[in-house]
């Protein structure tokens, strides 16, 4: 349906400008920019849990690989623009190795869970005993459970002088953002997105019919890793430092969290709910009455058992409690969204 | 032949440590089919609620072998009835509430006892063997693992609790027909799941500086050898804490602790690849 996806493109478009003018006028860009990326970290992992079924417990591995390959490669080229190229293609080429390791020896739920979770660890492990001098690639230092500091950030392509920090940074994230939910978009209309989601519903069935199951879930599994390390290595350009607590056990949780808060199946859903709740914990960090994690626990228990769907009314109720007034547009396209979701199948 | 004492005794010691993290986990996924993701908190917990009870002036060994599983028996029970007992059957379900209950967990522990370290020490001093020191506490860690496997094995065997509860676990209706209520027994195996992992905790509260974040240390390894180790409890639970404790200790003696750690996670990796369906699911079939 190339026309609706026309109308789809121009509203996104249409709310992403309006959005990009909009929300730096509620909230300083340099938390926002750090909401945009969790966004997109957000999407990478509903993409594949939501629409392939594919739970990953370890989708900050990508993030963090994304993370760090652009800082190793950042110090050793010197510019840019090919370490974020390097920091999607090398977490999409690992993520495709492991996806198939698990998926062509056919393992499934909890198991896959584990797999990905170990990953994580042995990642997060090894990094953090990476202090010695002895661990060094070309001119970086892997620099151990300090993490990698002062690699040279986001500059303009082609123009290594000129680095595009603060508020242009922000806008640069956001249409990476919104880019990105297009091409989200593009991927999940065509015949490999609609086939994607038959395998969710019936693994078997889609087999029986011919879809070669294993391939398609891994190569979908490498899409949602390169988005997970671009978004790693937006954050590493965010926070100018890389260490080795993005492979931590507790970034996966949150991940996962945005998810079902925010809603799977949905493209919106885990956006929305990234963006809400690391902005949610930016307000609770404030505060020293309550513990953080206390909060975040209780709202994945609270959500796992009364709305496990995620639905609308409570994010709509979430985005009330946690801005006061609601940003109007988000939440009817989030509707509009949804409702076309279901009518689609 | 010291050496060889030394490492003997490290290895005994790392798949022994291993029995007792996956014990409680064990009895939850083997019996419920259930993962609790905050078995590790529940480990912290066990290991808080000893650490107080000593400094309150209670014998370490009533504190860490009475006090500890009954105080996180307790909580699990809450647990069970106010979260779990609606989830059973959903296993992801579970894994995610089970998820945000770690975190609520360790939000309400920083709460209560702040962010430091805490610890005691340990009950029985270590010795020398040649040129090097043992720590006598590990001979406490292997046999507290053997006691609680042949504890887990003769209740499972012998009783008719667990005999009830085996019956419960693999019809529940024909359980309830015959006028057992498989809600209560449910219930019960909960109970002891969660007093196993805190009796763990216990165990191991006097060998690890404990933060509220304990529980993410041991979490992992739980998992893995649970899952790696199948279907069946004890055997289960008995064969993969071997396998990954002898290999992580080689590694630790060829190399250095990291690698040990890492060879581990490698080894569970390899090993979930080849037996999907853990190393009971192909061998050892239909045992307990």
């Amino acid at each position: 349906m190339p026309g609706r996806f026309v109308k789809d493109v121009w509203v996104t478009v249409l709310v992403t400008a309006v959005l990009i003018w909009i929300m730096p006028l509620l909230i300083g860009t340099y938390t926002l920019t750090v909401l945009v990326i969790y966004g997109m970290l957000g999407l990478s992992l509903g993409l594949i849990w939501g629409f392939g079924g594919i739970l990953c417990f370890g989708q900050t591995a990508f993030f963090g690989l994304g993370a760090y390959t652009y800082a190793i490669a950042a110090i050793n080229i010197g510019e840019s623009t090919l370490p974020m190229i390097l920091a999607i293609l090398v977490p999409a080429v690992f993520a495709a190795l492991l996806g198939a390791m698990m998926f062509y020896g056919r393992l499934t739920d909890v198991y896959l869970g584990v797999i990905t979770l170990v990953v994580t660890l042995i990642l997060f492990k090894f990094m953090n005993s990476t202090a010695g001098p002895q661990y060094v690639i070309g001119k970086a230092r892997m620099g151990g459970f300090n993490g990698i500091p002062g690699f040279p950030t986001l500059n303009v392509p082609g123009d290594p002088d000129t680095y595009i920090w603060g508020d242009p940074y922000f806008y640069v994230c956001a249409v990476l953002l919104a880019l990105v939910f297009l091409l989200v978009s593009a991927l999940l209309r065509s015949s490999f997105g609609r086939v994607a989601v038959g395998i969710r519903e019936n693994e078997t069935r889609a087999s029986l019919m011919g879809y070669d199951v294993r391939a398609r879930k891994t190569v979908l599994f490498a899409i949602g890793a390169a988005i997970a390390g671009l978004a790693g290595a937006l954050f590493a350009n965010w926070a100018e430092i890389v260490t080795p607590s993005l492979f931590s056990l507790g970034q996966s949780a949150e991940i996962i969290i945005w998810c079902i808060v925010g809603g799977l199946g949905t493209r919106l859903g885990p956006i929305v709910g990234a963006a809400g709740l690391a902005y949610l914990k930016f307000l609770l960090g404030q505060q020293a009455v309550v513990d953080n994690t206390l909060i975040t626990g209780l709202i994945l228990v609270l959500f796992v058992l009364f709305l496990p769907k995620g639905i609308v009314p409570a994010l709509v109720g979430l985005w009330k409690a946690s801005f006061g007034r609601r940003p109007l547009g988000r939440i009817h396209q989030a509707r509009r969204m949804r409702g076309g979701e279901r009518a689609n199948g | 032949m010291d050496l060889a004492f030394v490492i003997l005794v490290e290895m005994l010691y790392a798949v022994a440590s291993l029995i007792l993290i996956g014990a409680g986990l064990a009895v939850v996924f083997g019996m419920m089919k259930v993962i609790n993701l905050a078995h590790g908190e529940f480990m912290m917990m066990g290991g808080y609620a000893t650490i107080t009870a000593v400094n309150l002036g209670v014998n370490i060994f009533v504190a860490m072998l009475v006090v500890a599983p009954l105080v996180v028996g307790l909580i699990g029970l809450v647990v069970e009835r106010l979260v779990i007992r609606h989830l059973y059957g959903r296993l992801v379900d579970t894994m995610l509430a089970t998820w945000g209950l770690s975190l609520f967990f360790i939000g309400l522990v920083t709460m209560i006892f702040g962010n430091t370290t805490t610890g005691i020490s340990t009950p029985i001093p270590g010795f020398a063997v040649g040129d090097y020191q043992i720590n006598g506490y590990n001979f406490f860690v292997i046999l507290a693992a053997i006691a609680l496997l042949i504890g887990v094995l003769l209740v499972l065997r012998t009783t008719r609790a667990g005999l009830v509860a085996r019956g419960a676990m693999q019809r529940s209706d024909m359980a309830a027909a015959l006028g057992y209520s498989p809600d209560r027994i449910y219930m019960a195996t909960f109970f002891c799941g969660s007093a196993l992992s805190g009796l763990a905790g216990a165990v191991f509260a006097p060998l690890v500086g404990l933060v509220p974040t304990s529980g993410g240390a041991y979490i992992a390894k739980a998992f893995i050898t649970v899952i790696a180790g199948g279907p069946s409890l004890v055997a289960g639970l008995l064969s993969s804490a071997g396998v990954f404790g002898i290999v992580s200790q080689i590694f630790t003696f060829a190399i250095s602790p990291v690698i040990g750690e890492v060879a581990l996670l490698v080894a569970a990796v390899i090993l979930l690849r080849i037996m999907p369906q853990g190393i009971t699911g192909r061998f050892f079939k239909g045992r307990l």
